[in-house]
């Protein structure tokens, strides 16, 4: 079986089939939940947050059958996403769209045991050093999408968790936990 | 009541759609709708007979033939009467129509005397509905007289022109019985030769009218001899079936099918129907397309029946509107065919129980798919198709489907879209076109993406697949180039067939 990259396709990536939206519901069904599947999986291996319609996608189209989704099919599948909580459009014209593949809540809990395991609860940390700090590296939160992560950091602060205030340098926040 | 009847009169048979089974080489003539039969037994009776044994049938529906006249009740599901007939061998004596003041307010009426059993009857056909029936009356002479029953006992013999004479008393009209013994002289004598001229112009007309006749005796024998030569097919295929090689067999039966099509011998046409044309037209239609629809497996294209329904008419061809009539005639008869008009405009003929089954699968899917495939050779037959590696690898078109069902391309994607619908297949559509594929995604673990059961469609289709990967890069001979002279043979056969069809 050929991959992409590093990553291990399934065998029906090779079934033409698969690239054309299937009409038939039933039918339709089972593609659009394979779609998910591979495209969540995809998107966790290789760190991939954010999919533009516009723009190649590997998975989209398959070179060796020489078959590739329709934009139609392909706002399709990501809006089945969307509509599970996997995914987040970040535009009104559903151009980009962001790929939960841990949800919200989440990767806040991911948050919570990174504080917890590193004895931060009640250290100040800027949101840039949470994404690509030393403390960091190693584990899922290295390298996050910062859109995913201020979600995180908002429903956290919602819960008491902590507090977000504007820091020094203008386009960097700071984080003062209090787990 | 019905008994009684039938004591008397032969009951006749008749197809499920109402039409009436003809025996062999009988010919309709003309019919009458609305047409009442009155019996009562002569004075001259030996026996006697209660006129209790005949119930006048009323409103039905009178056809002559060559060797019948038959009463059909209008409409079989209500009435209780059944159909009956009565050999015109047992016609004794027909009445000239009586010319009164009285006849001129009644409905008219044929008066004939039927012998049966050495009892008499006096019929009365009444005709109620409007009809030609000066020409109904003639016809009944002629087929009368012309003794069709017994040239069709005499085992199909030539000397049917013997036929004529028997009847006697019918005669040219004294046409030719003068000699010229008269002198030429003077103005008479001018007016003579003017008479001369016209009576051989007569004559040499007439005698090219009799060829006529005698080339359409021919042709019914004709159709007398492809019957039996189909028996003794029959017959010699059943004592020596275990010797004979299996292609013998298959030409044999290729014989036989073109022999079974050589002709309706007794087209229903405007000329013997008149104002019952359509509806004894849908009525034959139903009873034609049986044989065909089989063959097709449940469904046709309504092109593929016009050609061959036209083809078994010989010349009494019909037009398409025609056809379309007598199809659409159908829902107001209980016959077992429908005209189905798909949502492309393609316009098919089906089994009744056909879009029966399909209504049922709309209803429980998953149970009745398996019965349905079962059930439903067109949809077996795809499967097929759709399994074989060629197809497993690159899907197929609706011109393969058509070549393979011997269909229409129309009616081929029709086929597919359906089983596309029933979950059978599923699409592809790509530059190279819209090709259909089996529909492998109800076997795909969608928990586990990766997985694939030893067993089922999805782990031979990449078997398949994989297979032609290694082919390919191996660069051995290729087989899917002989697949291609093999599938271009395939082509040019099916292209024979069509054109033989």
């Amino acid at each position: 079986m050929q991959k992409l990259g590093d990553f291990k396709l399934p065998q029906f990536f090779n079934y033409p089939p698969y690239f054309t939206l299937q009409p038939v519901r039933d039918t339709r069904e089972k593609q659009v939940q394979l779609w998910k599947e591979l495209i969540l999986d995809y998107c966790r291996t290789q760190k991939i947050f954010v999919i533009g319609l516009e723009e190649e996608f590997p998975l989209f189209s398959n070179h060796l059958i020489e078959r590739s989704l329709s934009n139609e099919a392909r706002e399709a599948f990501l809006s089945a996403l969307v509509s599970e909580g996997r995914a987040e459009w970040l535009d009104r014209g559903h151009r980009k769209c962001l790929i939960l593949w841990h949800r919200i809540q989440d990767w806040a809990d991911i948050l919570l045991h990174f504080v917890r395991d590193n004895g931060f609860e009640d250290s100040v940390m800027t949101v840039e050093e949470i994404r690509t700090g030393v403390e960091s590296r190693g584990t899922e939160l290295h390298g996050i999408d910062r859109i995913i992560l201020m979600r995180a950091l908002k429903l956290l602060e919602h819960k008491g968790k902590l507090a977000i205030f504007k820091g020094t340098s203008a386009d960097d926040e700071g984080v003062k936990f209090s787990v | 009541m019905s008994t009684a009847t039938t004591s008397f009169f032969e009951p006749a048979s008749v197809t499920s759609s109402g039409r009436p089974v003809l025996h062999q080489a009988e010919v309709e003539c003309h019919l009458l709708s609305s047409v009442d039969l009155e019996t009562e037994p002569t004075t001259t009776a030996t026996t006697p007979i209660n006129s209790l044994d005949f119930p006048a049938l009323k409103s039905g529906l009178g056809i002559l033939t060559t060797h019948r006249l038959l009463w059909l009740p209008s409409n079989a599901t209500t009435d209780s009467s059944s159909p009956i007939s009565i050999p015109l061998s047992s016609v004794t004596h027909i009445f000239s129509p009586k010319k009164s003041i009285k006849s001129m307010f009644h409905s008219p009426r044929i008066r004939f005397q039927v012998s049966v059993h050495s009892r008499s009857v006096l019929v009365t056909l009444v005709i109620r509905g409007k009809g030609d029936i000066d020409g109904f009356l003639t016809k009944f002479w002629d087929c009368w007289r012309g003794r069709a029953w017994e040239i069709g006992n005499d085992s199909g013999g030539g000397s049917s022109s013997g036929s004529v004479p028997a009847s006697g008393s019918v005669s040219g009209g004294g046409l030719y019985s003068s000699d010229g013994s008269v002198r030429l002289v003077g103005v008479s004598g001018i007016l003579r030769k003017e008479q001369e001229m016209w009576e051989s112009t007569d004559k040499s007309l007439q005698e090219a009218f009799h060829d006529l006749n005698a080339l359409m005796r021919k042709a019914k024998e004709m159709v007398i001899l492809a019957e039996k030569m189909r028996q003794k097919l029959l017959s010699g295929s059943s004592s020596q079936s275990n010797s004979g090689n299996d292609e013998e067999m298959g030409s044999k039966e290729e014989m036989q099918d073109w022999l079974l099509s050589v002709g309706i011998v007794s087209p229903v046409t405007k000329e013997s129907a008149g104002a019952m044309y359509h509806q004894q037209l849908s009525r034959q239609l139903a009873d034609f397309v049986r044989i065909p629809l089989e063959k097709a497996g449940g469904m046709i294209n309504l092109i593929d029946i016009y050609c061959l329904f036209n083809r078994a008419r010989g010349t009494e061809l019909i037009s398409p509107e025609d056809l379309l009539q007598a199809c659409s005639l159908w829902e107001k008869f209980d016959v077992p065919v429908m005209l189905r008009k798909f949502d492309s405009g393609v316009k098919v003929i089906q089994n009744k129980s056909h879009s029966d089954e399909e209504d049922e699968l709309e209803a429980h899917f998953a149970v009745a798919f398996v019965t349905f495939l079962v059930a439903c050779p067109v949809f077996a037959r795809i499967k097929n198709l759709v399994s074989k590696p060629e197809a497993l690898r690159s899907g197929i078109t609706a011109s393969d489907a058509a070549m393979t069902l011997g269909i229409a391309p129309a009616m081929a994607k029709e086929h597919l879209l359906t089983a596309e619908s029933k979950g059978l297949l599923c699409r592809d559509i790509s530059p190279d076109g819209f090709r259909f594929f089996i529909n492998l995604f109800p076997e795909i673990n969608s928990d586990d993406i990766h997985m694939v059961k030893d067993h089922g469609i999805y782990s031979l289709w990449i078997k398949t697949v994989s297979a032609q990967k290694s082919e390919t890069s191996t660069q051995h001979d290729n087989p899917s180039n002989a697949n291609q002279t093999l599938i271009g043979q395939d082509l040019r056969w099916h292209c024979d067939v069509m054109i033989a069809r």
